[in-house]
């Protein structure tokens, strides 16, 4: 079976104080090869917590994840990983950060310069391969992580809000890169978000999840994310299905969070 | 207290003088536009200018109460008497009868073998004394030894300068202090005058001239820069072996439960022991010798070291570990290319840290017990009172001190230049 499977994945540990915590309780989906979908939910839905079992940094107490027909045990170079942000090395160069997975792998010199550079063209910064990372915009810095992951050539490629911390304009240039690689190299993408609008432009799956215990809400399929590809992202907007669908969303989350909040309430009193 | 108000005194009119009165140079970056200075630490830089008068000045002061042939002698302070000094004094037989005599006092330099001055026996029964006294010295002048009617007949002295004067007393002189003993001998001590005795503090030239002099011939057998080799050695072997051992001790306990368990209590509670409180027992151990300063400034480096290298792996990210792991690379290669360049920051903090202390431990254990070394210097400078030695030790100690801390700031930014960058 190809693509990936998250099977009846439960998650469940104790704190210090003797509770435990059910941050994730049955969670199934099934992700075909060069699928994008984007992840929604209020904080606390257990999204980050399902993107690290999946990447392999956790082990879920009940399910297990499988890959290409095998399960998944730990990290892997064939989930490539993009951070929210301070996950580059800052004692390397951007060349040096693009070249670090096949440099790992034993990749021979000539090779290596070859993909790099023509990551680097990709993502735009051919121009600033020699500088120290910190010397760039947060919008490069996300750049060079993205073609970081991809010079490693990843089955799927895990984002944990990696636009989360760049400002409105970047980063609607870097959803329509995004956009772009996704549809260039036919990856498959499981991207999380807190931003509605992010999820739904870049989801063509969409998958709300609810919190106490994390778990799917509802799954949307979209047609936004290959009307974005290679087109104005505030032309997708104007469609007549994407605003309801944004407010549709919008409330449900709303409801999840102020069911979050009076519970907090009545635990208070 | 009078340098502390001169020193005071210089600083506040010098802020005046530079600040109000000099024009500022006309600076226009960022930080001069700033209208918020107070409380805005970053807008507070240091005044040169300040740096410079307050470097000056110092030495202006320690010229001035010190008689410094550097300075004109009008900022000379007032220094002791020196030359021929006079008084006299009345003295009283038992049957009433007063006559007077003069005291002849040659105050000369302590390093001048002088003869006492000599004077006329002159009239009466009560004859003209002489005597030599050293500057900053005092002595007890026998005045009634050559007078016909002395002590031992009975005779006592009554007055000095014409005023009354009695045993435990003292009168003051335009030349100094004449004071009479218990028993009824007279002392006499010259006027000290506002400057520091050479032995309390040298002048600057003579400081100098030290350096000069020991640099060209050396102190105690060995020349001045085998002193302050020995002890750049002694550190810097000392500072090697602990980071050779600190540093991966720090690691495996940044890395493992297991090392995290069993080095937790054995490095915290070295920590806090100050290195200075293991002298003792370093020398009942290993002597006096080159092993035990060795072992001692080992012992100094070896905790700061182990514990910046354990806070440079705790400062990893998870972020940058979990990527490189899922972009392929094996724990050889994390520690390799993450860890280790991650926490080398850190680790060059620690070192900075660690150089002082081992720096500072190194002169105080010389002081203690050593055959070379600059702590040593100063150490036996002080027992024969030295002090232009122990002044320059001191100088060339802090200096060397400050030059390890330049060189490892020069090598941190050279080396780690993404240093708070993360």
């Amino acid at each position: 079976m190809s693509g990936l499977a998250i099977e009846n994945i439960s998650m469940r540990f104790d704190l210090p104080d003797g509770n435990s915590v059910q941050a994730l309780k049955d969670v199934s989906l099934h992700l075909k090869e060069g699928e994008l979908m984007s992840v929604l939910g209020p904080s606390g839905c257990g999204k980050t917590t399902l993107l690290n079992i999946v990447a392999g940094f956790l082990a879920p107490t009940e399910g297990q994840i499988v890959m290409n027909g095998h399960t998944v045990q730990g990290p892997d170079a064939e989930r490539g990983m993009v951070f929210q942000q301070g996950a580059l090395f800052e004692w390397m160069s951007v060349r040096q950060n693009v070249g670090f997975g096949p440099r790992m792998k034993g990749m021979p010199k000539h090779d290596m310069a070859e993909t790099v550079d023509h990551l680097l063209n990709v993502v735009g910064l051919q121009d600033f391969k020699d500088k120290a990372v910190y010397e760039l915009s947060g919008g490069m810095q996300q750049r060079v992580a993205l073609a970081r992951c991809l010079a490693n050539d990843p089955d799927v490629i895990l984002m944990d809000e990696p636009l989360g911390a760049l400002d409105a304009l970047t980063r609607e240039k870097m959803q329509s890169l995004v956009l772009k690689l996704w549809k260039e190299t036919g990856k498959t993408i499981i991207l999380i978000t807190h931003s509605v609008e992010e999820a739904l432009l870049l989801g063509e799956r969409l998958l709300v999840m609810a919190p106490r215990p994390g778990r799917i809400h509802k799954e949307y399929r979209l047609p936004f994310a290959d009307m974005g590809v290679g087109q104005d992202l505030r032309e997708v907007k104007k469609h007549p299905d994407y605003a309801p669908t944004r407010e549709e969303i919008l409330a449900m989350i709303w409801d999840m969070e102020e069911e979050i909040m009076g519970r907090t309430e009545v635990a208070g009193a | 207290m009078i340098p502390l108000l001169i020193y005071i005194a210089i600083f506040v009119a010098s802020y005046y003088v530079v600040t109000k009165v000099v024009h500022h140079a006309a600076r226009n970056d960022y930080t001069s536009l700033k209208t918020v200075t107070f409380g805005d630490e970053s807008a507070v830089r240091p005044n040169r200018v300040a740096s410079v008068v307050s470097i000056l000045s110092l030495f202006l002061l320690w010229g001035m109460f010190t008689g410094s042939a550097l300075l004109p002698r009008v900022l000379h302070m007032p220094g002791p008497y020196q030359g021929l000094a006079t008084f006299e004094y009345t003295a009283e037989t038992p049957d009433g009868q007063r006559d007077t005599a003069t005291v002849n006092v040659l105050v000369h330099p302590v390093d001048q073998d002088v003869e006492p001055p000599e004077v006329e026996p002159g009239e009466g029964w009560a004859k003209n004394d002489s005597a030599t006294i050293g500057v900053w010295r005092s002595g007890l002048i026998r005045v009634d030894r050559n007078d016909e009617v002395g002590r031992a007949e009975g005779a006592k002295v009554i007055m000095v300068n014409g005023e009354p004067i009695q045993p435990g007393g003292e009168v003051q002189t335009e030349f100094g202090r004449v004071g009479m003993s218990p028993k009824g001998t007279l002392n006499f001590e010259p006027a000290k005058g506002w400057q520091m005795e050479p032995i309390w503090l040298p002048p600057p030239e003579a400081v100098a001239r030290r350096v000069v002099e020991i640099a060209r011939e050396g102190f105690r057998g060995s020349t001045l820069w085998e002193h302050l080799g020995f002890s750049l050695f002694r550190v810097v072997v000392g500072f090697v072996l602990g980071a050779l051992v600190g540093i991966p001790l720090g690691y495996a306990m940044g890395l493992s439960d297991w090392f995290r368990g069993w080095f937790d209590p054995i490095v915290e509670f070295m920590r806090p022991v100050p290195p200075l409180a293991l002298i003792p027992l370093v020398i009942i151990w290993a002597g006096i010798g080159e092993i035990g300063k060795i072992v001692l400034l080992f012992l100094a480096a070896l905790w700061i070291m182990a514990i910046a290298a354990r806070s440079g792996v705790s400062g990893v990210s998870i972020s940058k570990v979990h990527a490189a792991y899922s972009l392929g690379a094996s724990k050889r290669q994390i520690m390799r290319h993450v860890i280790v360049p991650n926490s080398l920051p850190e680790i060059f903090t620690g070192a900075r840290v660690a150089m002082g202390v081992c720096w500072g431990t190194v002169v105080a254990a010389e002081l203690v017990a050593a055959e070379k070394g600059a702590g040593m210097m100063i150490m036996v400078a002080s027992k024969f009172q030295n002090t232009d030695i122990v002044i320059m030790g001191i100088i060339l100690i802090g200096i060397i001190g400050f030059g390890i801390d330049m060189l490892m700031r020069w090598a941190e930014r050279i080396l780690v230049p993404w240093k708070g960058k993360g």
